[in-house]
């Protein structure tokens, strides 16, 4: 069991209803969010290449979160899902530093906070909010070893990339291209 | 050319438009952990020597400043934190991955044994000093008989603290500026200078003052030589390691760091120190403040700069 999201770059839209959603889902205080959508722009014109993304919490397999965290908050729940303990968390940022993906953030009552995979719909068997909600259908969640999963389906036959491989993280989003 | 920029939703405090997720206290308290580091092995280190008597500086008067340093330190790491009621969290879990929990644990036992250490050499320094209750004066005196005993731990413990200042940085490998294994090593020399350059200034011992002028001298060479270390390090690594480096060399912390780190922190006071080791006339505390306010610049940069060094993607 190890859950992966592919998002496919060429039908996002950047919409951002990912993000209204999961804001909504899990009641992220207002201003703050666990997803967002970036667009870049690679290249110079005439050959310019633009690409939006869906990112949040890569939920990574070598997860420097989990390592640098001091009490134990930051930990890797079954299926490998990365979570946290806000009562075991002293908001010490030792995890938003280790991030390459500036994915978490101090939440206003003091924990450090992030995308949970929506870790207490997946365990119902439901989709995380954002794949439910995707008007595109460009978000795939789902077990990576399972072969017919959403996910796995999604990844087969597509060219893919996942962000800052090179951080050694194991990152479990990827990104179709 | 590569733009990238959030179509919605990001506009975390202390993250966007850059991290910023440590400010003033943790530097401080690098600061201030390194140089009770340095202190404490001193101390320990001349204890185990037997020089109690030769070397009164270093062994008995300096270590006062490393309790208050590392309840100074202390104070300011709880006022970073953002959910400070669980701070106790920190001790129901000994986490050997993470540095900042080793090196909780460190403190946890450095802090009372460095406060015991100052009691025990109280009552030689102030005759009149009492203790009001016998069962403290007893419990003093016993500790007392076994000052050696204690330096054989805090010399090991001193050099472990010394170094997680550094380790604890160079363990987050998101952060390029950080993420070199000769950062450890780097901080607990520098701590170690700036605590000779504390005993210079505080000595009134001459010989005690010239030992540990050479010795604070020795200290910043290694400092200059892993400076050097490090930048080529940097030189030599990815293009991440590289966009760190930029920003000490033409970048926004090139003045700070190269003019009030290496020349006003390092080489001048080591120029002024080593006129005073040929026989010229310096106030000492010109060298040993210059050194002292290198250090606490030292890692001001090097906490603000890594934050800004990021993985581009």
């Amino acid at each position: 069991m190890r859950y992966g999201m592919a998002i496919d770059t060429l039908k996002c839209v950047g919409c951002a209803d990912c993000v209204v959603a999961c804001q909504t889902e899990n009641k992220v205080p207002i201003g703050y969010c666990r997803d967002w959508i970036t667009e870049t722009v690679d290249g110079t014109y005439p050959l310019v290449e633009v690409e939006l993304r869906s990112e949040r919490c890569n939920h990574c397999e070598n997860s420097p979160c989990v390592r640098c965290c001091p009490t134990g908050a930051s930990h890797i729940i079954e299926g490998g899902i990365v979570l946290v303990t806000p009562e075991a968390c002293i908001g010490c940022s030792a995890c938003i530093e280790s991030c390459p993906y500036d994915a978490r953030y101090t939440h206003p009552s003091g924990h450090v906070d992030k995308c949970t995979f929506c870790h207490h719909r997946v365990e119902k068997g439901l989709n995380t909010a954002c794949t439910s909600v995707c008007p595109t259908h460009c978000i795939y969640f789902g077990d990576l070893d399972n072969p017919r999963s959403d996910v796995s389906l999604a990844l087969k036959n597509r060219k893919y990339k996942a962000l800052a491989p090179e951080a050694g993280t194991g990152p479990q989003i990827f990104y179709l291209i | 050319m590569r733009e990238e920029l959030f179509v919605s939703g990001r506009n975390l405090p202390n993250i966007d438009p850059h991290l910023h997720a440590w400010h003033w206290p943790i530097p401080v308290y690098l600061f201030l952990g390194g140089l009770a580091a340095g202190l404490l092995f001193f101390a320990s280190y001349y204890t185990i020597l037997g020089k109690e008597k030769t070397m009164p500086t270093v062994v008995k008067w300096a270590p006062f400043i490393v309790p208050i340093a590392l309840v100074v330190g202390l104070m300011a790491l709880f006022y970073d934190l953002t959910n400070k009621l669980y701070f106790w969290r920190l001790y129901t879990t000994l986490r050997l991955e993470s540095p900042m929990s080793w090196g909780a644990w460190v403190l946890m036992l450095v802090t009372p044994l460095s406060m015991v250490w100052v009691a025990t050499y109280i009552k030689e320094l102030i005759p009149s000093w009492d203790w009001k209750f016998p069962i403290i004066e007893n419990t003093i005196e016993w500790f007392a008989k076994y000052r050696k005993v204690m330096a054989w731990i805090l010399l090991p413990m001193s050099i472990i603290l010394g170094i997680y200042t550094g380790i604890l940085l160079s363990a987050f490998n998101a952060r390029p500026l950080w993420n070199n294994s000769i950062l450890g090593p780097l901080f607990l020399v520098s701590g170690l200078s700036t605590a000779a350059a504390l005993i210079i200034w505080t000595s009134k011992d001459h010989a005690e003052r010239l030992l540990f002028s050479k010795i604070d001298l020795v200290l910043i060479g290694i400092e200059l030589f892993i400076i050097v270390h490090m930048m080529m390090g940097f030189m030599a690594g990815p293009s991440v390691q590289l966009e760190a480096a930029a920003l000490l060399f033409g970048g926004a912390y090139t003045v700070v760091f190269w003019v009030f780190v290496v020349i006003l922190g390092l080489l001048f006071p080591a120029a002024l120190e080593i006129a005073e080791l040929m026989g010229n006339k310096i106030p000492v505390a010109v060298p040993a403040i210059m050194v002292l306010m290198g250090g606490l610049i030292f890692r001001f940069v090097m906490v603000e700069a890594g934050q800004i060094t990021r993985y581009l993607y």
